[in-house]
């Protein structure tokens, strides 16, 4: 099993009104992504709109599986800030539920080991502030690629 | 486009490292562009620029001392400027306005303004959901585009180092190319350079230099009692796309799938017909996927493409034919400089790199993270 992802996010800018039920969810590690009661639409980020209805008022936020494949990823070698151990692997996974998500990948000794279509799941990072930012790892449920 | 709109002037501001201001690379862009063809700022009537200030049309307005009939300030990134000249085309066909200068500078080198994690806008859906994730921007997305374009055609970082090693090439006949004397680039410089976001190295990546530059647009019947061969807009399209890392589902076909139909389509060409092809190569893969995704070959099959020396000078479709991006100069927005050369291939004007007899030439934009694709098409007045 693997522990807690072992870096330290930066600031994550405040909620807004739009984006609480998000953030509010994280606070008990609970992965949602967003969709429209009346079309069916899942979508991320959260929006104030439902793109494929126009609904503004069919938007909920439930709890997803928290699993994905990987779509795709880069190994970063030379940080954005001077606090950022380096290197590590920012990927987007594409969500059991379908939405796309940037994220990291956590879990692996070598970043450069990750392969397209692995499967992850989700772990959290707790923030100062009581919320949690979700990265991913890989999927201990689906044997076929652990490393 | 029934009654014809050209660019009749072209110019750079002075590139590499300056030590320059802003408004004084613009300034040189605009009136070296007026001079080229033989008019004044008396004569323009129409400003189109970006990244002077939040006011950036009206900010180089009022230095000029113009009140124009016609401005754009939109911001874009890389490709605005392709999209300026659709827009300027319309409003000089409309009689909005006559002469429109499109422009621009930066001084990013000198001012070392460049930043690696891009520009932090914490009330924008990114700042909460993708910049805590510590991604490169831009270069981060370009990297997954390249991770999924090479894995799902099985193509490698050896073959698209060639987009680099052919830049160079270009480079080393263009005496303003901030790579000129500095020899030729191999396959084993580019993979074997620093890695920064994989699978893309530092030479993957588009210089950072000063510069800039102008083109001047106006009626194709004023342009040809002009000084220059009038170079026509044939036709011109666009696609915007996203500004999130997660927008696109498919990272490896850009929105320039798009924008290449349409100006194709209004201009009554193909592929085939281009005899001159600049695209916008922030990065090796920006170059490939442009390539492939305007139709010069099909899905899949851009590496194995220009494999055989197609874009390097001599070869079948000259590409970025003043060294690009990657080796001649990338002040931040590339798009201007896509034109400028673009038309001087047209004129004839390029030296050692010219392309004999180029009659039609292509300027494709992108800006941002794959974010907005403008493409024109630009040709010899017959
Ligand atoms: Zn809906």
């Amino acid at each position: 099993m693997t522990a807690e992802p072992m870096w330290v996010p930066g600031e994550v800018p405040p909620a807004d009104e739009v984006s609480t039920p998000y953030w509010e969810a994280t606070r008990a590690h609970r992965l949602t992504v967003q969709e429209c009661t009346a079309c069916g639409h899942r979508q991320h980020p959260p929006r104030a709109v439902c793109t494929r209805c126009s609904s503004t008022e069919s938007l909920t936020q439930p709890e997803t599986a928290g699993t994905g494949r990987v779509d795709s990823f880069t190994v970063i070698h030379r940080a954005p800030r001077a606090d950022v151990a380096v290197p590590y692997a920012v990927a987007r996974v594409r969500l059991t539920a379908g939405p796309i998500v940037l994220t990291r990948l956590d879990g692996r000794d070598d970043p450069e080991a990750w392969t397209i279509g692995d499967p992850v799941v989700v772990v959290w990072t707790d923030l100062p502030d009581g919320r949690a930012l979700p990265s991913f790892r890989p999927d201990p449920a689906d044997p076929t690629k652990e490393s | 486009m029934s009654p014809g709109v050209a660019i009749v002037g072209a110019a750079e501001c002075d590139l590499g490292v300056t030590g320059l201001s802003i408004l004084g690379l613009q300034t040189q862009a605009v009136t070296r562009a007026l001079a080229d063809a033989g008019l004044t700022l008396a004569d323009v009537d129409g400003i189109a620029t970006t990244t002077v200030s939040r006011f950036s049309a009206t900010q180089l307005a009022d230095y000029f001392g113009i009140e124009p009939r016609w401005t754009d300030s939109t911001f874009a990134g890389g490709s605005a400027f392709e999209m300026f000249v659709a827009r300027a085309a319309q409003a000089i066909e409309a009689g909005q306005c006559e002469v429109v200068v499109i422009s621009f500078a930066s001084n990013q080198r000198s001012a070392r303004s460049r930043k690696l994690g891009g520009v932090h806008e914490p009330w924008i859906p990114e700042a909460q959901f993708e910049e805590p994730y510590d991604m490169l921007y831009p270069l981060s997305y370009y990297a997954m585009a390249a991770r999924s374009y090479l894995h799902r055609y099985g193509g490698t970082r050896e073959q698209l180092a060639e987009v680099a090693v052919a830049a160079r090439e270009w480079a080393l006949l263009n005496p303003k190319a901030f790579r000129y004397g500095k020899g030729p680039l191999s396959v084993e410089d580019v993979v074997g350079s620093t890695m920064i976001s994989s699978p893309l190295t530092a030479a993957d990546c588009c210089l950072v230099t000063d510069g800039g530059g102008a083109v001047v647009l106006t009626s194709l019947e004023r342009a040809r009692d002009l000084r220059q061969k009038p170079v026509q807009v044939l036709g011109y399209g666009e696609r915007t796309t996203n500004t999130s890392f997660t927008a696109v589902d498919d990272l490896t076909r850009p929105g320039a799938v798009g924008s290449g139909a349409d100006a194709f389509a209004r201009a009554g060409i193909t592929p085939a017909d281009v005899d001159v092809l600049e695209v916008y190569d922030s990065f090796t893969i920006t170059a490939a996927l442009s390539v492939e995704a305007l139709g010069f070959c099909g899905e899949g099959e851009v590496l194995d493409f220009i494999a055989d020396g197609r874009i390097r000078p001599g070869g079948a479709l000259p590409l970025n034919t003043s060294g690009g991006g990657l080796s001649y100069c990338h002040p931040g927005q590339f798009g201007v400089l896509l034109l400028v050369e673009a038309v001087r291939q047209l004129r004839g004007e390029c030296g050692d790199r010219q392309v004999p007899d180029a009659q039609v030439a292509v300027a494709h934009g992108t800006g941002g993270i794959l974010s907005t694709h403008a493409t024109v098409v630009l040709g010899v007045d017959r």
